[in-house]
């Protein structure tokens, strides 16, 4: 049987100075950790939000991003001519060729100006997306008017409903607010395709072509009939790996955030190694006493043990309900994809939590092992007389 | 009689410095089960050397030391921690109550290590506690008690788990005649009623009348039984006779 634990609550609170000071670092390293977890989680929820699982996105072979694609208008009827394309309900072919490029307008983070993705698409392109327009009203074909994702209406002063924006040739008015749910849809300019073709003098080729296929089994033959068919030099990716791979953009934020944290760390843990070995100094004769009464070299171990992970779980748990309103800020961040700024809320969830506990636990046990140890080696008449 | 405790050629030294310092040497000594011995000498004289070997806290640099007949440092880790448990009840001059817990939960401590339950363990620790006397202070903390109280704790929290020895190492050396008093009569009272073998290191003269037998350490040398250096002889005369320890205020036992 153990020491009971009430002896290391009761010494960490007879200690508060020194628990309290420990636990800062520890408790800061792990808000660190948690924050720039719970911002690829919050990234990740956003792409893995986007896309339809049996849709493909055709880029030009050898292309990776829509930005850098090209797919020209004749390509388009040989798309919707494969087979395995799914037919909507008036029976045209779920086959959406689409324009991207860029439009640059200051936002709240920067006001000198943040990329937005432009999408020039049309109606079937929209009916292939889960979105809706929660205010104002679609864009017409052959106007210059735009919808905005609602994170573009958030983050873009400038980006008002009724007012309007300069890109490409000119001004477009906002006619409409979308909804995409958590999807990098909402950080979009969506207007008409062949405007937004001329405007980027485009109008012989697309970006991309999203295609649908019509089952799970299906899919895999239309990504390889496309990827095989010469006449259209291009290829295929599922909607869902091509915003999944985008991920990455999260990636160098994550290792800073990983880096300083693991950083911290090492101070902290340092710190709570002194912090016990001041502790064990301190309670040498108590130390010599349990030994007298009984206790094993393994119970002083496991006791100073528990204590040091005592410290760290608390702060641990600080640190996390340190971070937890971030679950109601909404950033952006850059995407190396689609070179536009992609809005997404950080997401402190269950398992963000679960690895900053872990995480404290682990600190505890490297802050405290040689403390412990030392506690558990040391002599009993010698820590009697020490104390 | 039973023999308790059985030490042959028992020797301890130390190195300090670099120079070796003898502690014990080639200590012969048998206490009988049910006795109350106390171990006079000056200070340095390796009394609570003797008493440390005799509880397995330190090792022996030669010699044995048979406690009931085994040897305690022939065992290690767990096992030699799980004797000390059953037949060691220690008593230090500092009493060594651990300051964050309860009178209760300090009494309570060493039946962490027995197969009791909670309850069955906090039962326990309450009754011994009301039989040194401090059924009413329970849950005070060491800080909030007097040096006697303190000590009455700690003599609970050794004979908590029924012992087979109390090794008590100047167990009124902190205290005042009063409450040295009461610490005495209550650790013969544990002798003569519940026949526990006693073995106390003292300084105090007063404090040998109290137990059944005494014998010398001088410079690590144990003098024969019945043997009084004339330095302890000189003093003794001046020492008045001991209360009785039936009469003590405080014993319960």
């Amino acid at each position: 049987m153990a020491i009971p634990l009430s002896y290391n609550f009761r010494n960490l609170m007879v200690r508060k100075t020194t628990t309290v000071m420990t636990s800062a670092g520890i408790m800061l390293s792990v808000a660190v950790l948690v924050a720039s977890l719970a911002l690829v989680n919050g990234l990740r929820t956003v792409f893995a939000n986007t896309g339809h699982p049996l849709q493909l996105l055709v880029l030009r072979n050898g292309g990776t991003s829509e930005l850098g694609s090209l797919i020209p208008t004749d390509s388009f009827a040989i798309l919707r001519s494969k087979a395995g394309i799914a037919i909507d309900g008036r029976g045209e072919a779920l086959v959406s060729p689409e324009l991207v490029n860029v439009a640059n307008l200051p936002s709240v983070d920067n006001p000198k100006g943040m990329n937005i993705t432009v999408r020039g698409i049309n109606p079937i392109g929209i009916e292939m997306r889960s979105i809706r327009l929660t205010d104002g009203r679609w864009f017409r074909s052959g106007q210059r008017e735009i919808v905005i994702g609602k994170s573009v209406a958030r983050r873009y002063p400038t980006a008002k409903l009724g007012s309007r924006i300069r890109f490409g040739k000119g001004d477009w008015e906002i006619v409409g607010i979308t909804d995409g749910g958590e999807s990098a849809l909402n950080s979009e300019i969506w207007g008409d395709f062949n405007q937004i073709a001329s405007d980027y003098n485009r109008q012989d080729s697309a970006s991309s072509v999203l295609v649908r296929a019509t089952d799970p089994v299906t899919l895999d033959a239309l990504k390889h009939s496309i990827k095989d068919d010469r006449r259209l030099n291009a290829n295929a990716i599922t909607e869902r790996d091509y915003y999944a791979n985008q991920t990455v953009s999260g990636a160098p934020l994550e290792f800073l955030g990983i880096f300083v944290a693991v950083a911290m760390a090492i101070g902290s843990g340092f710190a709570t190694t002194n912090t016990m070995y001041a502790a064990v100094a301190k309670r040498s004769k108590e130390i010599g006493t349990l030994r007298t009464l009984g206790f094993s070299e393994a119970s002083i171990l496991l006791s100073f043990l528990t204590e040091s992970v005592l410290i760290a779980v608390l702060a641990g748990a600080l640190g996390c309900a340190l971070v937890l309103p971030l679950n109601w800020v909404t950033s952006g961040i850059g995407s190396f994809v689609s070179f536009s700024e992609i809005a997404f809320r950080f997401r402190v969830d269950p398992k963000t939590i679960a690895s900053g506990v872990i995480f404290s636990v682990v600190l505890g046990v490297l802050g405290g092992v040689l403390p412990a140890r030392a506690a558990a080696k040391k002599e009993i008449i010698a820590a009697l007389r020490e104390g | 009689m039973d023999s308790a405790v059985e030490a042959r050629r028992l020797s301890k030294e130390y190195v300090r410095d670099a120079d070796r310092v003898v502690a014990l040497k080639d200590v012969d000594l048998e206490i009988s089960r049910g006795e109350f011995l106390a171990l006079m000498g000056p200070s340095g004289s390796g009394k609570s050397t003797l008493l440390h070997l005799i509880a397995a806290m330190d090792r022996p640099s030669s010699g044995q030391v048979l406690v009931l007949g085994e040897d305690p440092h022939a065992l290690a880790g767990r096992a030699l921690a799980r004797w000390r448990n059953v037949h060691i009840g220690f008593v230090f001059q500092s009493f060594n109550l651990i300051p964050v817990l309860t009178a209760l939960e300090n009494v309570a401590l060493p039946l962490k290590l027995t197969s009791l339950s909670a309850k069955e363990q906090m039962e326990h620790a309450t009754t011994v506690l009301s039989l040194v006397g401090l059924g009413d202070r329970l849950h005070h903390f060491p800080r909030q008690l007097s040096g006697g109280q303190e000590q009455r704790v700690a003599i609970a929290r050794a004979i908590v788990t029924d012992p087979d020895f109390i090794l008590a190492d100047e167990p009124t050396g902190n205290l005042d005649a009063a409450s040295a008093n009461e610490i005495l009569g209550l650790l013969a009272a544990l002798n003569r009623n519940h026949d526990k073998t006693i073995v106390m290191v003292t300084h105090d003269l007063h404090a040998v009348r109290f137990a059944k037998a005494v014998r010398y350490l001088e410079k690590g040398v144990l003098h024969p039984a019945g043997e009084q250096p004339e330095e302890w002889i000189d003093r003794s005369m001046s020492v008045t006779s001991a209360p009785s320890a039936k009469n003590s205020p405080e014993v319960l036992l």
